[in-house]
């Protein structure tokens, strides 16, 4: 029978300024994570958001709207709830790459930080907004591309995927935005390996428990949320990546 | 236990592959997710509340886990007029189009939009929307407003109900009176948690509504009442969960029943269900519906 799934309370312990849009806020619980899991971050009086975990007990933010702005303006002491984790998270095995971009960066790291990612591709637009690149280099052989040139490879980071020789790798687990995710998978498909890719995926969401359905993707009505937010590369190709989502009302945007 | 056989004809006017539909609110929003219940067991699905502008819904949280149910406010979130061409590849299939307004002709109007829907079910019962839902389906004058001018568009209307109300008895009549061909019981029961902690309540509406297995005494004595009041089909909802959960709905008077927050627990609970429940020489349902009365 369905048990109590209630926000946990958590007491923000430490506020880091990653950027000068991310910020990365540690609590005082700890959770037990698979990498690419996330949690839904009740922000009180504002909204309930999904964020993935940056660590077992931190999740790291970038400000892109109203409820974030709001987390933005807390500080240590201030409490916040905490539901999850949730979603299947990645599964990689053998040799493994990494490909991040921007905020991306996130379920990536948690991943890399267990020692599973062989080489790491990261992706910012700016050289202020890569983050966590100095833990990156420790744990992996991490090759940075920005969008401006400020640092690295200047491109995307298709730029360096196309450098490297693919077909070494097992598995490919990207997260970064959707028409980075895209870019990527058609490359995979050319070389007859999207089934090799481990795709985070990020819809708009609300239950997080799989029962709501504002999250659930075309054409077979998978959950973002429950069946996700990993998707094998395979699955996606037929899919809405690429194409369209739909937004809190359900609309296709 | 007792094993029935699927149905061999039309309920309520709509033929379902079996007794049970996907209730309103559940996977709803998104042709592919009502097509996949379908695929999953379901003998029917009823949409998202489709109303008469796109709402975004509550903010969060709007739907939780608690002890034997969920609690939700979502807040009738919903693209409105998009919506036709979203499950416009279910034409032909069991989809019941839930629709929901401020007025009779708010009904009327978004009725309009769905030319190729199997049936209508009024959402007069949403506990934690403004205007909508509720607020109107306790009037009975309104309900059978709703009703006849949805029944114009010549479809079947099923008239979904709230259970929070003094005498639910009364609204079912007025839907009756307004041409219903069926009863849907029961929507959410209010309900509200409340953060110890913060010292706030938890749902971004404050107040929602709450369903699964803890509301299902309260569904089978909602259906067993309204049995004895109306003489149109009732189709029970709220709770339900295993097949002799299926059973006892009829026996209060459930000609079908609707499964929503089960999937929660039990992605395939209707094809479980589907697998315990029918039988070649089973019985049909009609011999078992009310039953229970006197």
């Amino acid at each position: 029978m369905t048990e109590s799934a209630l926000p946990q309370i958590v007491t923000l312990t430490k506020v880091i300024d990653e950027s000068p849009s991310i910020k990365t806020f540690i609590f005082d619980k700890v959770f037990d994570i698979r990498p690419g899991q996330f949690c839904m971050v009740w922000i009180p009086g504002v909204d309930e958001i999904p964020m993935a975990f940056s660590a077992a007990n931190s999740i790291t933010v970038m400000k892109v709207g109203d409820a974030t702005a709001s987390l933005f303006e807390l500080k240590e002491g201030d409490k916040i709830g905490i539901r999850g984790p949730f979603g299947n998270g990645f599964h990689p095995e053998g040799k493994t790459l990494a490909i991040a971009g921007g905020i991306g960066v996130t379920p990536l790291f948690t991943l890399a930080a267990t020692g599973e990612v062989d080489t790491f591709i990261l992706g910012a637009r700016t050289k202020t907004e890569l983050i966590f690149a100095d833990e990156l280099e420790k744990v992996t052989d991490l090759k940075i591309a920005t969008d401006d040139g400020t640092f690295g490879y200047h491109g995307f980071v298709t730029g360096i995927m196309d450098q490297l020789d693919i077909s070494e790798y097992d598995s490919i687990c990207v997260c970064g935005p959707e028409m980075m995710m895209y870019g990527i998978l058609k490359r995979l498909e050319e070389k007859d390996l999207a089934g090799r890719g481990q795709f985070s995926m990020h819809r708009y969401m609300k239950c997080a428990i799989g029962v709501c359905g504002s999250c659930c993707m075309d054409p077979n009505g998978y959950r973002v949320c429950k069946d996700g937010p990993v998707f094998s590369g395979e699955i996606l190709l037929t899919g809405e990546l690429g194409q369209h989502h739909r937004g809190p009302s359900g609309r296709r945007e | 236990m007792i094993k029935l056989q699927l149905p061999q004809k039309e309920i309520a006017g709509v033929s379902l592959n079996n007794h049970m539909l996907l209730a309103a609110g559940v996977l709803g929003t998104t042709a592919s997710s009502l097509n996949r219940m379908l695929e999953n067991g379901a003998g029917g699905v009823v949409t998202k509340s489709i109303g008469p502008v796109p709402i975004p819904g509550h903010h969060g949280p709007a739907l939780l886990p608690v002890d034997g149910g969920l609690m939700n406010a979502m807040g009738l979130p919903n693209p409105s007029e998009k919506f036709p061409e979203e499950i416009a590849s279910l034409t032909g299939k069991p989809v019941v189009v839930s629709i929901f307004g401020g007025t009779p002709e708010d009904f009327g109007k978004v009725a309009s939009w769905f030319p190729d829907a199997q049936a209508f079910e009024l959402n007069l019962s949403c506990p934690h929307a403004e205007g909508y839902g509720a607020s109107i389906g306790v009037n009975p004058r309104v309900v059978k407003e709703c009703t006849e001018i949805v029944k114009s568009y010549g479809k079947p209307v099923w008239v979904k109900l709230t259970p929070n109300v003094t005498d639910i008895k009364v609204i079912g009549c007025a839907a009756e009176e307004g041409g219903a061909d069926a009863i849907v019981a029961i929507n959410t029961v209010k309900a509200m948690r409340i953060s110890t902690e913060l010292r706030r309540p938890i749902l971004g509406n404050k107040f929602g509504g709450l369903s699964g297995k803890a509301v299902f005494p309260i569904a089978v004595r909602t259906v067993y009442d309204l049995y004895e009041a109306v003489d149109i089909p009732i189709i029970g909802c709220g709770g339900i969960d295993c097949a002799d959960n299926v059973l006892e709905m009829m026996m209060a008077g459930a000609s079908a029943v609707e499964i929503g927050s089960a999937v929660y627990d039990n992605f395939n609970v209707f094809s479980d269900i589907e697998a315990e429940l029918y039988a070649e020489d089973g019985i049909p349902a009609e011999e078992i519906v009310g039953c229970a009365h006197d």
